[in-house]
């Protein structure tokens, strides 16, 4: 299993052709709290860069984008009854939902977990 | 949030010390402010069933005197200040010469002279207009070395008078002259949250001392400016700049409390043949409350149907914390304002159902003469 980040704050982990997609601890800080979710339909085709899900804080929305091409293999239904997971448990309860990769070789791009630390030392 | 430009951000008294205490902070009307501090959620509650104290000292305060300083003000504002007694307070209105809401504002009759509070983001614009408008004469002071705090919610009262004795018996909408550490501190009885609680102006240089003093009583905590905008949202008060602007009047907007009998008789104010006719045979469309089903928020500018007719327009919208629903307030044709009726609101091409609701949302709770 490998774990990416992406520049606007998602995570992706990656074992065999499945990726699990979610939002990181340091978006969820800046977001505060999140009262919904907006998922995206199970067995829709989602495009790298492209929205794929949409976070409602108390103040606001903000749009989750795909860090990768793929379709939607399962959706986080407990982030329906208790969106404030993604708050108490951003990168593993808190997941937002699973694709099967379009193309692996998007994963080149992203960050690892290092990078990623120092991409959000210098915000 | 803000529509103002981001190239000359300012930082208001009290910056460092929010900063200090953990605040993140935002640009919102020119300045950078704290927007929460443990979280939205937590600080709206918290005010809610204790006291929160809030830096608004991003919001213009204005002093203006001279001689028949009240008549003057009757010219621009909708609502009674010559009948306004000393110490007394109100909301009121700047208006354009079509009846459109050019800011919202706090007015006091003080013994010498009469103290403005005024939105930050509009604070410039209300001054000039407040120059133009008003005889040469007349003498405008900008407070702008004075810090605002407002202290809201139902233990504030028990924290402030351990501080300054003597608040206790101000009752809503009146203010005085206090003292504490040696600092002069003007307060009233007053706030946008819904809660009893405070407003207290004082010297910006004496702001740091006074917050540290009212923080650590065990009643308060320090409050971002998102608890602030989900409090008012809940309590049913209109913000500028999102629910009020110059394409709205008093009367769409339901603020009828801010245009009394006598000045919708006699008029004299910009506006007035517009106004006083639609308080008069009802307005094209009104202000009103929605609660929505489910958890999703519609947020300022979802557009609001009855059945499949677009009747209007959400201006603001959010979750509520004490009442855990999304709730909404907006505008809608006249005719379609009834409590209960079913509207919908667009939301990314959902259709989300909604009812229009009574406002408040949750109960005002000032403490008012005789209670």
């Amino acid at each position: 299993m490998s774990i990416f980040f992406t520049d606007e704050h998602e995570w992706i982990s990656v074992e065999g052709g499945t990726a699990t997609v979610g939002i990181t601890d340091f978006a969820q800080a800046q977001l505060g709290d999140i009262v919904f979710v907006e998922l995206p339909a199970l067995g829709s085709n989602v495009e790298k860069g492209g929205d794929a899900a949409v976070v409602e804080s108390v103040k606001a929305a903000s749009d989750v984008f795909a860090p990768v091409s793929g379709t939607v293999s399962e959706v986080n239904s407990a982030l329906e009854e208790d969106p404030a997971l993604v708050n108490s448990a951003p990168e593993t309860d808190g997941w937002f939902f699973k694709l099967a990769l379009a193309d692996p070789a998007q994963l080149e791009g992203l960050m690892d977990a290092a990078e990623y630390k120092a991409f959000c030392e210098k915000l | 949030m803000s529509d103002e430009p981001e190239d000359i951000i300012q930082a208001l008294p009290l910056d460092r010390w929010h900063q200090d205490r953990g605040a993140r902070m935002v640009s919102f009307a020119g300045y950078t402010m704290p927007i929460q501090y443990d979280g939205i959620i937590a600080e709206h509650l918290w005010t809610r069933e204790n006291a929160g104290l809030f830096d608004v000292s991003h919001m213009g305060q204005l002093l203006i005197s001279g001689d028949a300083v009240d008549v003057e003000l009757e010219k621009i504002l909708p609502g009674d200040i010559i009948g306004l007694g000393v110490d007394k307070m109100r909301y009121s209105l700047l208006l354009d010469e079509n009846g459109g809401i050019l800011d919202d504002l706090m007015v006091t009759r003080r013994s010498g002279d009469f103290y403005l509070v005024v939105n930050g983001a509009t604070k410039a614009d209300d001054i000039a207009h407040l120059h133009e408008a008003l005889p040469e004469e007349l003498t405008l002071n900008h407070l702008d070395e004075h810090a605002l705090l407002a202290l809201q919610g139902p233990k504030a009262v028990d924290a402030l008078s351990r501080l300054v004795p003597g608040v206790e018996a101000l009752v809503f909408m009146t203010a005085g002259a206090f003292i504490l550490d040696g600092v002069p501190l003007w307060i009233s009885r007053s706030g946008y949250t819904g809660e009893d609680g405070f407003e207290i102006s004082l010297p910006a240089e004496a702001a740091e001392a006074i917050a540290d003093k009212l923080a650590a009583q065990p009643e308060v905590k320090p409050i971002g400016l998102g608890a602030r905008d989900s409090l008012r949202l809940e309590a049913g008060l209109p913000l500028y700049g999102h629910d009020l602007d110059t394409d709205i009047d008093p009367a769409i907007a339901g603020l009828g409390f801010a245009v009394p009998k006598r000045r919708r008789a006699e008029g004299g104010f910009p506006g007035a043949t517009t106004i006083c006719r639609h308080f008069a045979e009802g307005a094209p469309k009104k202000r009103i409350g929605l609660i929505l089903s489910g958890r999703l928020p519609a947020r300022e500018g979802a557009k609001i149907f009855d059945g499949d007719t677009e009747i209007g327009v959400v201006t603001s919208g959010g979750f509520s914390p004490s009442l855990q629903v999304p709730i909404a307030m907006g505008y809608v044709a006249a005719g379609t304002t009834e409590i209960n009726k079913p509207l919908t609101i667009d939301v990314r091409g959902k259709r989300l159902d909604a009812v229009v609701a009574p406002m408040p949302f949750t109960p005002h709770r000032y403490v008012r003469q005789g209670s």
